[in-house]
């Protein structure tokens, strides 16, 4: 140890720690302030719509955890295909987005929520109607650019910090 | 030069207070004792949140805000948490050497204050060698973190202890010699008559003094960058590593409390302890406490930690002689040119603690490395 | 003069653990040091703490399936390992990437190398010592970073944005005016460390002349990127093998001169001014198009073998496949990078003291997802 420049290197940082204590903190208080997430976000939930859903199972065979299950049977009477379960087990879901991406039907969304936690390992269990797109479970528009609009606009750190700072 | 004068002359009347106010010695003794106490554990508290705060707000975030309004009430809230903690004893721990070691280091630091005036004559016991037995007494509280860092049977903790040890031995030379100074120029030991005896604060008389005070008492009570033996990169949390509970909350406070004492003892001495215009005179020894430890918080917010070796080194091989030329210059000063005017004698004081530091930090490397194995 | 020649009291060297649960292990890397005092004597590394055979998980997934897999690697810099598999199954199945597509892979894998050295001289600052504060800020500049990937990705961590063929998504019409931001604040924020810590006397003396990896040794070991840099290797595949579209820029590569900690650290910080200059090029010159080559979502490469190597934030990230012409790789290899530069950690620790073990090991920047796989 040696000081090489007489204890000016010790001052210099000094006053780039004061000048922080006299500027705007950069966090933001959870539960009260909340940021816009980006409007692509991939939230730990799968949203699937039963209308376009053909039951052709390429989300299942794209997942790389195969955490989708999809049983379909042939219904004789209408003569249709039809998806008779689909079930996600989002807590094997990381959250990739591929099955989203593979959908050639568009009947997959990613949710746009991050709240949620459950108590208990069998809720993270999705079946069927469990999936489907309500006003709680907003959908993302990740690989739908098609509800980009809908969504608020992402707040970004860097623009907050340059308001702040006016 | 002018504000000084203002100071001087706006100071309140010097009310002495009696030495067995109020009334008897025993209820002197009684009532210094409980307020000392809960002087302390409220100081605690507040340099607490004054540290969370402080060190939130320099590194950009916010601190505690959530328990009562402002995050005041944090520091109760954790000392809630921590009584209600379990108390975790290791196995292979030295059973009486780890309950005793949390006592051992807290009581000396308490009794540091018996000493440290808060209005004229307002302390427990005017010792006319007060600022002996300060030094005296703080290093007692090393033999608590020794028998912490023993007691606990941790590897890390024995490291931990051994780095305080090394650090408070060598500091304490520093230390003692930058007082001394002080003491000349103040011409009494007793804590009272320095304070009284400094019309001009004498951080101006000893500039260089009060600059080896602050290191030394700095590393003396584990505060950055000198915060090597709980280091918690390096040791995770040094001599109270194997600490729970309540016991880990008497280590805390120890630490809080020492930075504290050492806080009031550079008020007392470099700062004019309760001296001030305006406002009552122990409002004033609080609030020179408080920016003495933020001092203590600021260093700790911008400087990483240097090494057992540079901090040996820095003791002995740029503290220790400095003190002694500090020393050397300021009996000189004192008995040639007693009646000097004062702001001649602070130039030349400032002048010399600039021709000091430059030449020592120009010659003299600090520290040596790497060892062959 | 040996450690053996001043002992002259009956001393035996101990074992020290260090990790796996280790507040500077980076994860859950351990340390068996053996330690003469402070003086460390020998280190022992333990790897395997968070094996999870992503290797052999490559087999069972799809080639695309694989790629949200290659996020877990070295999660610091996600958008690196993305790359760097998506140019091996590319250079595997001979697919060609569209210009936009390549242009916004460079931009993010230069992002990456942004984010990845805030964590990096962020962290190595904070086991120096230095109480959070530059930890604090500089997750602060990664935070806009990361705000940015976000934006075109939707997740802050694990991107998962690269495609074989491309990337997955065209950016939003908001990136490019946020980018513009960030690149033109980015050089400031970077002159704020700089003026914080980087000519702090006792940084300079816990980093300058410490763990220092000779050149040859350097080459020896196989170490790349930042810490080969630091030792004066000017290797660095952007230039040495270019990849992608890496030679249509211009930029330099920082080298250190005598392989301490300190040129490791401030090799990291000129990287990330290169890394501005490449990402402002990048940016004016990025071609409107397609984002991603017309590849089928269950590529089958012809049979055969390929090896794709990156300049990684950290150093050489390098895949290795073997196609049978199935969907799935029949091996996957990955050299790491953190592990490779970890061998070396044991010749730069040798007869230094705990505090710098753990500064050189917060300088060589490893990452446990990548070095137990």
């Amino acid at each position: 140890m040696k000081f090489e420049r007489y204890g000016l290197g010790l001052i210099k940082g000094m006053t780039v720690t004061i000048q922080h204590l006299l500027r705007h903190p950069t966090v933001t208080q959870f539960p009260e302030q909340r940021l816009n997430i980006s409007r692509r976000t991939r939230g730990n939930e799968l949203i699937w719509s039963r209308e376009k859903c053909t039951g052709c199972a390429t989300c299942a065979k794209t997942c790389p955890q195969g955490a989708i299950e999809i049983v379909t049977a042939t219904n004789l009477a209408d003569n249709k295909y039809e998806v008779e379960t689909y079930r996600v087990d989002t807590g094997y879901c990381i959250q990739c987005g591929l099955c989203v991406e593979a959908c050639p039907y568009d009947a997959l969304f990613m949710g746009y929520s991050f709240e949620r936690a459950k108590y208990r390992r069998g809720d993270l269990v999705q079946t069927d109607d469990e999936l489907l797109e309500s006003p709680e479970r907003p959908a993302s528009a990740y690989f739908h650019p098609e509800i980009d609009e809908k969504l608020p606009k992402q707040t970004l750190l860097i623009d907050k910090i340059v308001e702040k700072r006016k | 030069m002018a504000i000084v004068d203002f100071i001087v002359q706006n100071q309140l009347p010097m009310q002495v207070v009696p030495p067995d106010w109020p009334g008897g010695y025993w209820w002197h003794w009684l009532f210094f004792t409980v307020v000392l106490i809960g002087f302390v554990l409220i100081m605690v508290m507040g340099v607490i949140y004054v540290e969370r705060r402080g060190l939130g707000r320099m590194q950009s975030r916010l601190g505690p805000n959530r328990t009562g309004p402002f995050g005041l009430l944090q520091a109760v809230a954790d000392a809630v948490k921590v009584l209600l903690k379990e108390n975790i004893v290791p196995d292979k721990a030295d059973k009486l050497v780890h309950w005793l070691a949390p006592v051992v280091a807290f009581v000396p630091v308490l009794m540091i204050f018996a000493v440290v005036p808060f209005q004229n004559g307002a302390l427990l016991a005017d010792l006319n060698i007060g600022i002996l037995y300060v030094v005296a007494i703080s290093s007692v509280a090393t033999v608590g973190v020794f028998m912490a860092g023993w007691g606990s049977s941790n590897k890390y903790s024995l490291l931990g202890a051994m780095r305080n040890v090394a650090a408070v031995v060598s500091y304490e030379m520093p230390l003692v010699l930058a007082v001394l100074g002080v003491v000349l120029v103040a011409g009494s030991l007793s804590m009272n008559q320095i304070v009284l005896a400094q019309d001009i604060p004498y951080i101006l008389f000893q500039p260089l003094g009060f600059l080896i005070f602050f290191a030394a008492g700095c590393a003396e009570i584990n505060r950055s960058p000198f915060d090597l033996m709980e280091a918690d990169q390096e040791l995770v949390a040094g001599f109270h590593i194997e600490y729970s509970g309540m016991k880990f909350a008497m280590f805390y406070l120890v630490e809080y409390a020492e930075a504290i004492a050492i806080a009031a003892i550079i008020t007392t001495l470099f700062l004019g302890g309760w001296r001030g215009p305006i406002l009552p005179p122990w409002l004033w020894f609080i609030v020179k406490v408080i920016i003495v430890f933020f001092v203590m918080v600021w260093t700790r917010a911008t400087f990483p930690r240097v090494r057992i070796d540079q901090l040996m080194a820095l003791a002995w091989k740029f503290l220790f002689p400095l003190a002694l030329i500090n020393l050397f210059v300021t009996a000189i000063q004192v008995l040639v040119w007693p009646d000097a005017l004062p702001w001649i004698v602070i130039i030349i004081n400032f002048a010399i603690m600039g021709i000091l530091i430059l030449l020592w930090s120009k010659f003299f490397k600090l520290g040596w490395g790497r060892l062959e194995v | 003069m040996t450690t053996t020649e001043m002992m002259t009291l009956k001393t035996e060297p101990f074992v020290l653990n260090f990790g796996p649960v280790h507040p500077s292990t980076h994860g859950v890397y351990r340390m068996r040091a053996t330690l003469d005092g402070e003086v460390i004597l020998d280190i022992e590394p333990v790897v395997g703490y968070l094996h999870r055979g992503i290797e052999k998980l490559a087999e069972e997934r799809t080639y695309s399936g694989f790629i949200p897999l290659t996020d877990r690697l070295d999660y610091i810099s996600p958008m690196s390992n993305n790359l760097g598999y998506c140019l091996a199954v590319e250079k595997l199945a001979g697919i060609k990437v569209p210009e936009r597509a390549e242009y916004l892979r460079v931009i993010m894998a230069e992002l990456q190398r942004l984010a990845n050295h805030c964590i990096a001289i962020g962290s190595f600052l904070n086991d120096t010592g230095a109480y959070y504060t530059p930890f604090m800020y500089a997750f602060r500049e990664r935070e806009k970073i990361i705000d940015l990937f976000d934006m075109v990705c939707g997740q802050r961590l694990t991107y998962n944005y690269m495609r074989i063929g491309g990337v997955s998504q065209d950016i939003p019409d908001e990136f490019l005016p946020a980018l513009k931001k960030i690149v033109e604040g980015m050089s400031r924020w970077i002159d704020e460390y700089d003026f914080l810590l980087m000519q702090n006397e006792i940084l300079l003396a816990r980093t300058k002349g410490v763990g220092v990896l000779p050149r040859e040794t350097a080459i020896n070991c196989g170490i790349s990127g930042p810490v080969a840099r630091g030792s004066g290797v000017n290797w660095d595949l952007r230039k040495a093998d270019p990849y992608s579209i890496y030679d249509r820029f211009e930029f330099d590569i920082p080298l250190g001169e005598t392989g301490d900690c300190y040129d490791r650290y401030r090799v990291r910080v000129e990287e990330m001014r290169q890394s501005l200059r490449i990402i402002k090029q990048a940016m004016n010159d990025i071609p409107a198009g397609p984002v991603r080559a017309d590849v089928p979502h269950l590529v089958r490469p012809p049979a055969g073998e390929a090896y794709a190597h990156i300049e990684a934030p950290k150093g050489e990230l390098g895949y290795y496949l073997v196609s049978d012409n199935s969907i799935a790789p029949y091996r996957c290899h990955i050299r790491p990078t953190s592990l490779i530069n970890l061998t070396a950690l044991r010749e730069m620790v040798k007869g230094w003291k705990v505090a710098d073990l753990i500064a050189i090991f917060g300088s060589i920047d490893i990452t446990m997802g990548e070095v137990d796989r």
